[in-house]
């Protein structure tokens, strides 16, 4: 098996406020590894990183054996295999669903327009949004916007998907197609790191879970092993939160 | 709000409409010049003798609107997108950019007007222009140049930062972020400031008459020497108001078809 993803050493800090203090994760193809961890426990921040959303201050980060943080790389280049989605969808709001997600292929991969819609259809298809295709963003429900938003990353064909707490904003109702959608890339064999809140979902489809406290990977293993026999007192303490608030 | 309170409020409203402009024309009817005021800027006679001419000379000021429009449209944008410019390397064009507008804002349009119609020409440089509309419009064109990137560089950084995240985590480049998806959502947000700075340059045009082109401003200043009387003010006063006043009110017609459909989306 190769590597899709290896971070080394990362350190990022806003001001004086260090947010990774040293992260460490490998993650090999068609493996799905989730992020758990309180809030400013760093998830977001070592995604957009590993996106080159963020300058990092120290370490390095190699996507399919190409150092992605060396000097001179191709920013650009390097973002089109790697797809991320928001926790607030980001839709382009001045265009309908098909332009969002035919822009980047047009734009970034020189698709031809009926190259790039046809791709699109076929996703929205696959996805069950077909009859959206011309709809505009803010009439659709925040389910769906999401469901577009993943579409829209796949377009570019990445190798990685990032998922930033892509279901926090939404309300409970709409949770579960969005997860059936992360839930079918899996089964597709797409390689993810996925930062979420949703414990039993991320029992359910990861094939290791990471707990990040305090801007390091505290504790990783298999779900079982974390779940059900945490070793570190702090891993334990926030599985404890999580039952008593009930989201588990 | 029932039917007949309705009805009442409508009654308020046009009894003290009705007593406040009564109140004011009464007051300039009845002040002690309001005779000669009449005579030298109300005389009908006047009024119909001058207008033609002014109004046909009034056709320069639109020529002048919209030829100066044109390019300050293109240009502001211009000096928006490199106040805007990312990266260090840039540093010198932003600060050029700021020096632009800082400058072209600070200094009365009129000696803008002033300095280039009158000295440009006296260069003496035979492919410099001579004709004073062309140095009035260059002088229009600099100065609101400088307003209006101002404009659309508010609509630029109201634009939140996560569309140009979203964009460039697609892998499109700074320049395919800015066209595709930053600027329609700036500029669709700024189409009522900037129609406001339509109507501000709309009425300046008539400074360019100080140069000597025959524009209404100064068609009206000919007749107004040739007769001792200021009529042909009033006929100038009323073009201008004809034309800035629809701007003005589907100006505000923008405004609040933005703020009603923003307001639909927020529900």
């Amino acid at each position: 098996m190769s590597e899709a993803l290896l971070v080394d050493g990362l350190h990022k800090s806003f001001g004086t406020l260090e947010v990774l203090r040293g992260v460490d994760l490998a993650v090999d193809d068609h493996q799905v590894v989730c992020l758990i961890g309180a809030s400013g426990s760093g998830k977001s921040t070592l995604l957009r990183c590993v996106n080159l959303l963020e300058p990092i201050d120290a370490g390095r980060i190699v996507v399919e054996g190409v150092e992605i943080t060396a000097r001179g790389v191709d920013v650009n280049r390097i973002r089109r295999r790697i797809g991320i989605v928001f926790q607030a969808y980001n839709l382009f709001p001045h265009m309908s669903v098909l332009k969002n997600v035919t822009l980047a292929p047009r734009l970034a991969l020189k698709q031809s327009n009926a190259e790039a819609s046809q791709r699109a259809l076929g996703l929205l298809e696959r996805f069950g949004l077909a009859d959206k295709a011309k709809d505009y963003p803010d009439s659709l429900s925040g389910g769906q916007q999401q469901r577009v938003a993943i579409v829209r990353a796949l377009a570019m064909q990445p190798d990685l998907m990032l998922l930033d707490e892509v279901t926090s904003a939404l309300d409970p109702e709409l949770v579960a197609e969005v997860l059936e959608v992360i839930r079918e890339l899996a089964d597709g064999g797409m390689t993810m790191v996925i930062a979420t809140h949703e414990m039993s979902f991320a029992r359910d489809i990861a094939d290791r879970i990471c707990f990040l406290d305090e801007g390091v990977i505290l504790e990783q293993g298999p779900p079982e092993q974390i779940f059900g026999a945490p070793k570190e007192q702090r891993t334990q303490r926030f599985l404890e939160r999580i039952i008593e608030a009930g989201r588990m | 709000m029932s039917g007949a309170e309705g009805r009442r409020g409508a009654l308020i409203a046009i009894f003290s409409t009705l007593v406040v402009f009564t109140g004011l024309a009464l007051l300039i009817t009845h002040a002690p010049g309001w005779p000669e005021v009449r005579q030298t800027f109300f005389d009908w006679g006047q009024f119909k003798d001058s207008f033609p001419e002014i109004a046909r000379a009034f056709l320069l000021n639109v020529k002048i609107f919209l030829i100066a429009e044109a390019f300050i449209l293109v240009f502001a944008l211009l000096l928006a997108v490199i106040r805007n410019l990312p990266g260090p390397a840039a540093l010198p064009l932003r600060i050029l950019g700021i020096a632009y507008a800082d400058f072209f804002r600070g200094v009365p349009t009129i000696l803008v007007i002033a300095m280039l119609g009158f000295g440009a020409p006296a260069l003496q440089l035979n492919w410099v222009p001579l004709s004073t509309t062309f140095w009035g419009i260059v002088a229009l064109v600099l100065v609101y140049t400088a307003y209006v990137s101002e404009v659309y560089r508010a609509g630029i950084e109201s634009v939140h930062p996560s569309q140009n995240a979203a964009a460039r985590s697609l892998g499109l480049t700074h320049w395919q972020s800015l066209r595709a998806v930053v600027l329609p959502q700036a500029v669709r947000r700024v189409i009522p400031p900037l129609l406001n700075d339509f109507i501000g340059l709309q009425k300046d045009t008539a400074l360019v008459g100080f140069l000597g082109s025959v524009e209404a401003f100064k068609q009206s200043q000919i007749d107004a020497a040739a007769t001792f009387n200021y009529t042909s003010y009033v006929a100038a006063a009323l073009l201008f108001v004809a034309l800035t006043i629809p701007l003005a009110r589907f100006t505000d017609w923008l405004v609040a078809r933005d703020r009603r459909r923003r307001q639909a989306a927020g529900t």
